[in-house]
């Protein structure tokens, strides 16, 4: 099984090419509704890539209040 | 409506500011626009009246409908709450529940006569398919789905239940605790999940659902008409019971003044995650 910091940076290399960002411009404790601008459409679709990539369901309700990467690794990685 | 028939007739295209349709080679092909995600208020409504009486006509020439959004965020998003909040702010309680039922009734109209077409009829989604959208969807007898698409009853948060028939048409589809699971917990399904529990029969790469369904859709034409309306009759009966209890049950809640405040706290959001249940 991949480690945490596997699935933390391959969100980041995801996240980076969704959202159109050079990757060194993300670090695992970003905001990413502030430092990117996500509204909640691009947060469904990342989730969808995100689901999709991993192979896993995340719920919905799961995402509440997350906001940087390092906690939304942590939500995959628990479900990996 | 003569008009509109010559129009579709030559592969025109009929329809208004929130959806409009054409029929080429025996496929009718209806397109939701109505920014920014084809949210059902009483404008889209009457265009879909509009639509179904001009399917009766069309259905005689035709094999096929595929209904899909050219909107960028999804296939629809539901009811349109904004509207609904405001227009049952201007009137007495009493009246804005019969507002609400007036609604609910032509929209299932609207919804069984999708249902019971004699064509095959596609929803090709991708996106936000909600709610409403998801209603829309499931009165179609396949769903091709984009791998982006995501699928949700978030009705619940509102303190209602889906109102567009979508309880016991998902129930006709699919296992009793897959219906339990998406109206109870409000959370949502991407396409891959979706085609797992039976809910969409196929799944398409990003931006290919329409094409799929248009590929489907041109299978269909090998068929005797008869024997697929037939077919479709035998397999899909409409739940018409259920469905009145639904509409009942939908205005029994809308009463309740947790539901204008769940409304209220919807349209003043400003939550970053308003999509999210």
């Amino acid at each position: 099984m991949q480690t945490a910091e596997q699935t933390l940076d391959e969100i980041l290399n995801l996240a980076a090419v969704h959202f159109k960002v050079p990757r060194e411009k993300l670090s695992p404790d970003d905001d990413f509704f502030k430092t990117l601008e996500v509204d909640s459409l691009q947060t469904l679709d990342l989730l969808t890539k995100l689901e999709n990539h991993f192979r896993v369901e995340l719920p919905d309700y799961e995402l509440q209040g997350v906001s940087d990467f390092r906690t939304l690794a942590g939500k995959i990685q628990a479900r990996l | 409506m003569h008009e509109e028939k010559a129009i579709a007739t030559l592969a025109g295209t009929c329809g208004g500011s929130a959806l409009s349709w054409t029929l080429a080679d025996g496929v009718i092909e209806l397109a939701l626009h109505r920014a920014p995600c084809n949210e059902l208020g009483s404008e889209s409504l009457e265009e879909f009246e509009r639509f179904v009486t001009a399917l009766a006509r069309m259905e005689a020439e035709a094999h096929a409908l595929i209904i899909y959004s050219e909107m960028k965020p999804g296939f629809c998003a539901g009811a349109d709450l904004r509207e609904l909040y405001q227009r049952s702010q201007g009137m007495e309680k009493a009246a804005a529940g019969k507002s609400v039922r007036d609604f609910l009734e032509r929209i299932h109209r609207v919804l069984n006569l999708i249902d019971a077409s004699s064509l095959t009829t596609i929803a090709a989604v991708h996106g936000v398919t909600f709610g409403g959208g998801l209603e829309l969807a499931l009165a179609c007898d396949l769903i091709v789905a984009d791998k982006m698409a995501r699928f949700c009853f978030p009705e619940l948060r509102l303190g209602l239940i889906p109102g567009f028939g979508g309880i016991p048409r998902l129930k006709r589809d699919v296992g009793n605790a897959v219906v339990r699971d998406l109206l109870l917990t409000g959370r949502s399904f991407n396409a891959n999940k979706a085609q797992q529990i039976g809910l969409v029969s196929q799944v398409a790469g990003e931006g290919e659902a329409l094409r799929a369904a248009r590929a489907t859709a041109a299978q269909l034409k090998k068929f005797d008409r008869a024997t697929a309306a037939a077919a479709k009759r035998f397999i899909k009966p409409i739940p018409h019971e259920e469905l009145r209890r639904e509409i009942d049950l939908f205005c029994e809640l809308f009463a309740r003044p947790a539901v204008e405040a769940g409304l209220r706290k919807f349209v003043e959001s400003t939550d970053a995650q308003p999509y999210l249940p």
